[in-house]
Formats: structure tokens, C-alpha cells, sequence
């Protein structure tokens, strides 16, 4: 808990339980976390597959609410909302960046990035001058009026971060950024998320793989639903063996 | 989202999928076509009714009866009718009418129809002479064999001749024609056109040599019914039975004619707007075929902060633009095919605007309406499942 600040943690997660009912089985995805995140982090929750860490990803980006538990974002309670509510906080304050970029085929880069800015009624003229800023943040505001695919993969994975920055959400949440990047593009990819984070951003990074989740400043790692381990990832580097 | 940008995705969408937006459209164009093509057409049909109808005059009461025993209706009394209610009838014309063969130089016309009318008919009827002139009383008092014809019967017969002066043939008897009567309903057979008018003096010694109808002018339209009344009150009084008689009123003829007409029009059109429902579910099965495919759209639209209600109107936009598109090319359609119809078919076929209005907004509201169901599907969808389905 080396880098935490005092104040207000961006993310608090107080007691979370993501329990789905299988038949007769009870299947606890989550159980019972406890995690709180301040603002500027970079932390990488990893896992295998069935560890929990896409459940607690789903909850963090307010895709989900828990069954059972408190999720404070910017001191705001989301875990009892409905579903436009949720949206309503995806849309301000959080950013997505997919393994598969979930880019919108048939719009263009620009109306892509566009799209965040859309939802929160911004006006056109407004919505294009920041989205193209966004692009020239990620260098590839030449392609803005390119068809995703267009766009060789990394291209692409960059237009997602615009539009994961566009809006300037309080926390970024990468799903496997990765995951569908040969290892040059992704350590672009990475050093970018690096950057972004020096210019103050707050990211959560969502990974099967160590020495993807080592690029972090803090390694949460889920396993069987339970935190298992929560430290900077120097100490994580020395006693990852152990985990696997 | 505004209205304007769901409308602008909306168009978007149509447009990158070509192929299937037009397959979708097809149902809504033939289902608005068809009923403005039906109602355009039923117009023809009515308003060539009507004008047949009107040829015998609004203001008119055509009379037939039958003697009961030694009880009989002579002329005499018809025009003591007409002697007695000077303010009421303008006139009144003892009718006879048959059914003949006409021939001229060759030329043949068979099962015409040739009325006989008194010399006043031109003024019951209001119809006018073009050519010659019209049956005078020493004509029909001296029962001459003299006639005036329609212009399709001048045209039949007399290709290109004037017909006043020659002599034809009615059921081989010779008669001169007299006069040509002006054109009332374009020439065409079985309308008022269609017609040969001789004394009818000379007509009922052809038939029977009763005189058994006749028809009465009233002055003012709004009179007829009053006049209905007098004339029965007069032949209650000779026959002395109701059923010996039947008075023919064409103003409430045209009345029930229209009443029949709109009943018929509204049943047709009615059978034809099934399509335009048809069409809304083709409509909405595309939608939901759309929607399934579109899940993984959703879900990012819904990751980035769309609401369900921008869902919805998005998926509610574009199924009322793709039906409002179709039913826009199905008026276009339907009237460039009423229009065709007429130009071949010289009928009086015409669109009519309300059948226009009605199928485009009916158009749109059963597309919106089918699109309700899988917008709301769309709208529903859970972010996590729709971002995960490939």
C-alpha cells in the first residue's frame, strides 16, 4: 500500500460478493473483496481465467452491481443502481479500453471517438474539436476519417484509447489491452498506458498475464474470487512463482 | 441523443445496409401502393357512376306504373300533375322505353337503347341539341318517325357524316334523324351518350301501346321529395294501390349510391391496409434479426454511456424512417401506376390526397409500432452479454 494518498479513494470496494446461481450450485465469483484505489494509480488486477477478475472488472466499470457489498466511485455509491444510472457513470467517469477494441465498424475513427460525447449531449462542433484532440493525443488524428478497419490493430487499440480519454473520465479500466497485439505493438501499447498515467490518469488494468501486470505501479492478484495478493509489483515480481 | 442525430444514424444505418433496407421497404411499398392505386380507382368507378346517374337529373323523379284493372294513369293526368303544382314541377315527359337494333349504310348498332319522349324532354333533362334540332309536339302528335340521337350513336353510325337529314333504321323501320343531342358523358357506350330519343307517341305504338313511365322535373332540387310526395299522393288516388306504382328519386338514388360507394371504397381500402400490417411485421422481424446481429454494437454503445432510451429511439428512428422511406416510394408508385391506368384505360382514375395522407402516416406509425418490440429488446440488453457475443 505503498503509493496510497490520503483523502477520499477513487475506488473503494467494501465487502464485494458477485454470487450466480448455476441449477442447484452457487458459483461465487466474487467473494468477498475488499480494495480500495486512490486517484493517480496504476494497478493491474491479474488472474486466470475463473479467477474472478472479469466479475470485478464488470463491477468496477459499472457494468454489473454486486449481489451483496459497497462500491464507492468518487465517494458516489453505485452498487444499488439502475441501469440508466450506470450508464449515466460510464458514460462520465469511466474510460474502456477492450481487448478487441470494440470499435463501430460502419462509423469512422472521428465518430468513433466521437461517440462517449454523444451520450453525455455534448454539442457537435464541441464533440469533434475534442475528439480530434484526443486523436492527436494519440497521434493518429491523420486517420480520423479512416474506417476502423482500415487501421492496422494497433492503430486501432489507439483510437479506442481516444475514445477511452475523451470524455476525461476519472478512472481508465483496460480489459486485456493487449490481448490481440503482436509483442511489439503491446509494448507500444503499454509505454502509452505509461504515459497516460504520468499525465494523471488513474488506470485499472485487467490481465491474465504477469509480466503484463508487472508494467503496473501495484499487482492485485484474484484468485477463486479472494484477493491473494496487493503490493507494488516489485514485491509482486519476486514472489509471482508462487502464485501461478 | 437528439432527434435529429437518432434521425441521422437512422439514415446511416439504412444506408450500409442497402440490400436488406430495400427487401424491408418492398412490403411497405406494395402495401401503400395498393391502396392508393384501389382508392384512385374506386374514384374512377364512383365518378363514372355519377355521372350516368346525374345524366337523368338530379332534380328528376322517374315514375312507372302499371294499370289495376280499369284503373289507368293517362297522360292527361300526368300533366294535370304538373297543372296543379306549377310551383313545384317544371315539367313532366310521358317515357317509353325499349330496347333496338339501329342500322345506317352498313353500319349496325344492336341493343340500343331508344327511349320515347315527349318534346319538352330536352328541358326535363336539361341536356341540349348540337346538331338540327329536337322532337317538336306536331312530332310526337302525329307520331313521325323522326329521331335525335346521341353523339356515340352519331359516331357509330355516321362515321363521319352529319346525321341530321339521313334516314336510318330502327328495328328496320326507316326514321329520320332530327337533330344530334350535345355530349354529356364523353361518347362512351352505356352511358347517357348511348342513346336514341323519338316521340313517344311512335315508341308506344312500336311496343305495347301502354305508356307506362314517365319522368318529372321539379324546379329546385331541394323540391323533390316533396313533389315524390304529390305524385304518389295522385296515383294512390287513381290506381288506388301502392304497389302499382315505383317512383325512381335520383337525388336520394345518388345519395345511397354515394353512401354505398364510400361503404365499398372504406372495405377495399381496409382489405388493402392488411398489407401495410403484413408489412409492419416484416418490418419487425427485420428489426429483430437486426437487433440480434447488432448485439455486440449495443453492448459498446451501451459501455460508452447510452441509456436504454437511446437504444430504443435509435432502433424506433430507423424502423419509422426505413417505413417512412418505403411508404414515400409506395406513393410515388401507386400514383405514377393510377395515373398509367388512366392514361390507358381513359377512365377517371385519380389519386386522392387523403388516401395519400393516410397511408404514409399510417406507414410510419406501423413501422414505429412494430419497432417498438425490438428496441425494447435492444434496449434491454445486458452490456456485459452484448460485449462478449461475437
Amino acid at each position: 500500500m505503498s503509493n496510497q494518498e490520503k483523502g477520499t479513494p477513487l475506488i473503494l470496494l467494501e465487502n464485494i460478493y458477485k454470487i450466480y446461481e448455476m441449477g442447484e450450485e452457487q458459483v461465487r465469483a466474487n467473494d468477498g473483496i475488499n480494495l480500495s484505489i486512490q486517484k493517480g494509480e496504476f494497478v493491474a488486477i491479474v488472474g486466470k481465467s475463473g479467477s474472478g477478475k472479469s466479475t470485478a472488472m464488470n463491477i468496477i466499470g459499472a457494468l454489473d452491481v454486486p449481489t451483496s457489498g459497497r462500491y464507492l466511485l468518487n465517494g458516489i455509491d453505485v452498487s444499488g443502481m439502475k441501469d440508466d444510472e450506470l450508464a449515466g457513470i460510464r458514460n462520465k467517469m469511466i474510460g474502456f479500453i477492450f481487448q478487441q477494441y470494440h470499435l463501430l465498424p460502419r462509423l469512422s475513427v472521428l465518430e468513433n471517438v466521437e461517440l462517449p460525447l454523444l451520450y453525455a449531449g455534448v454539442s457537435p462542433a464541441q464533440r469533434k474539436e475534442r475528439a480530434m484532440k484526443a486523436l492527436e493525443k494519440v497521434g493518429i488524428a491523420d486517420k480520423w476519417n479512416n474506417q476502423p478497419k482500415q487501421l492496422s490493430g494497433g492503430q486501432q487499440q489507439r483510437v479506442s484509447i481516444a475514445r477511452a480519454l475523451v470524455g476525461n473520465p476519472s478512472l481508465i479500466l483496460a480489459d486485456e489491452p493487449t490481448g490481440a497485439l503482436d509483442s511489439k505493438t503491446s509494448r507500444e501499447v503499454l509505454t502509452f498506458l505509461q504515459q497516460i498515467h504520468e499525465d494523471g490518469n488513474t488506470i485499472v488494468l485487467i490481465t491474465h498475464d504477469n509480466s503484463i501486470a508487472l508494467e503496473a505501479q501495484r499487482v492485485v492478484r484474484l484468485k477463486d474470487g479472494k484477493i491473494i495478493f496487493d503490493g507494488p509489483s516489485e514485491e509482486y515480481r519476486k514472489v509471482q512463482v508462487n502464485m501461478q | 441523443m437528439t432527434i435529429l442525430q437518432s434521425f441521422q444514424l437512422a439514415i446511416k444505418s439504412i444506408l450500409s445496409n442497402r440490400m436488406r433496407s430495400v427487401l424491408t421497404m418492398l412490403g411497405m411499398i406494395i402495401g401503400v401502393g395498393s391502396v392508393i392505386i384501389i382508392m384512385g380507382m374506386m374514384n374512377a368507378v364512383k365518378s363514372s357512376m355519377l355521372s350516368e346517374f346525374s345524366d337523368f337529373g338530379t332534380d328528376t323523379l322517374t315514375v312507372a306504373y302499371n294499370p289495376i284493372g280499369n284503373r289507368v294513369v293517362t297522360e292527361e293526368d300526368l300533366y294535370q300533375i304538373v297543372e296543379e303544382n306549377k310551383e313545384l314541377f317544371k315539367g313532366v315527359s310521358p317515357t317509353v322505353e325499349s330496347v333496338k337494333n339501329l342500322s345506317y349504310n352498313g353500319h349496325k348498332l344492336n341493343g340500343e337503347t331508344v327511349r320515347g319522349v315527349a318534346e319538352n324532354f330536352l328541358t326535363i333533362n336539361g341536356a341540349k341539341v348540337k346538331d338540327g334540332r329536337f322532337l317538336s309536339y306536331s312530332d310526337v302528335y302525329l307520331r313521325q318517325p323522326r329521331c335525335v340521337i346521341g353523339t356515340y350513336v352519331a359516331n357509330e353510325l355516321f362515321p363521319g357524316e352529319n346525321p341530321v337529314g339521313k334516314v336510318m333504321k330502327i328495328d328496320g323501320e326507316d326514321f329520320t334523324v332530327i337533330g344530334v343531342r350535345a355530349e354529356t358523358a364523353g361518347s362512351q357506350k352505356y352511358l347517357a351518350d348511348d342513346v336514341v330519343l323519338i316521340p313517344y307517341t311512335k315508341a308506344a305504338r312500336m311496343e305495347t301501346g301502354f305508356i307506362t313511365s314517365c319522368v318529372f322535373a321539379v324546379k329546385d332540387v331541394k323540391d323533390v321529395n316533396q313533389g315524390q310526395t304529390v305524385i304518389e299522393d295522385r296515383l294512390n288516388e287513381l290506381l288506388g294501390d301502392k304497389d302499382a306504382y315505383y317512383i325512381n328519386n335520383m337525388a336520394s338514388m345518388l345519395k345511397m349510391l354515394d353512401t354505398i360507394m364510400g361503404v365499398l371504397t372504406g372495405a377495399i381500402a381496409g382489405i388493402a391496409a392488411i398489407s401495410l400490417l403484413v408489412a409492419g411485421i416484416g418490418i419487425m422481424n427485420i428489426m429483430l434479426v437486426s437487433v440480434t446481429e447488432r448485439t455486440k454494437e449495443i453492448g459498446i454503445r451501451k459501455s460508452l454511456g447510452a441509456r436504454k432510451k437511446d437504444i430504443r429511439g435509435q432502433f424506433i428512428m430507423e424502423s419509422g424512417v426505413v417505413s417512412g422511406i418505403g411508404g414515400t416510394i409506395g406513393i410515388l408508385f401507386g400514383v405514377l401506376v393510377v395515373y398509367i391506368i388512366r392514361l390507358l384505360a381513359h377512365i377517371d382514375a385519380k389519386p386522392t390526397l387523403g388516401a395519400i395522407i393516410i397511408s404514409f402516416s399510417v406507414s410510419v406509425g406501423v413501422g414505429m409500432l412494430f419497432g417498438y418490440m425490438p428496441a425494447k429488446k435492444a434496449a434491454n440488453l445486458n452490456p456485459i452479454d452484448a460485449l462478449r457475443s461475437e
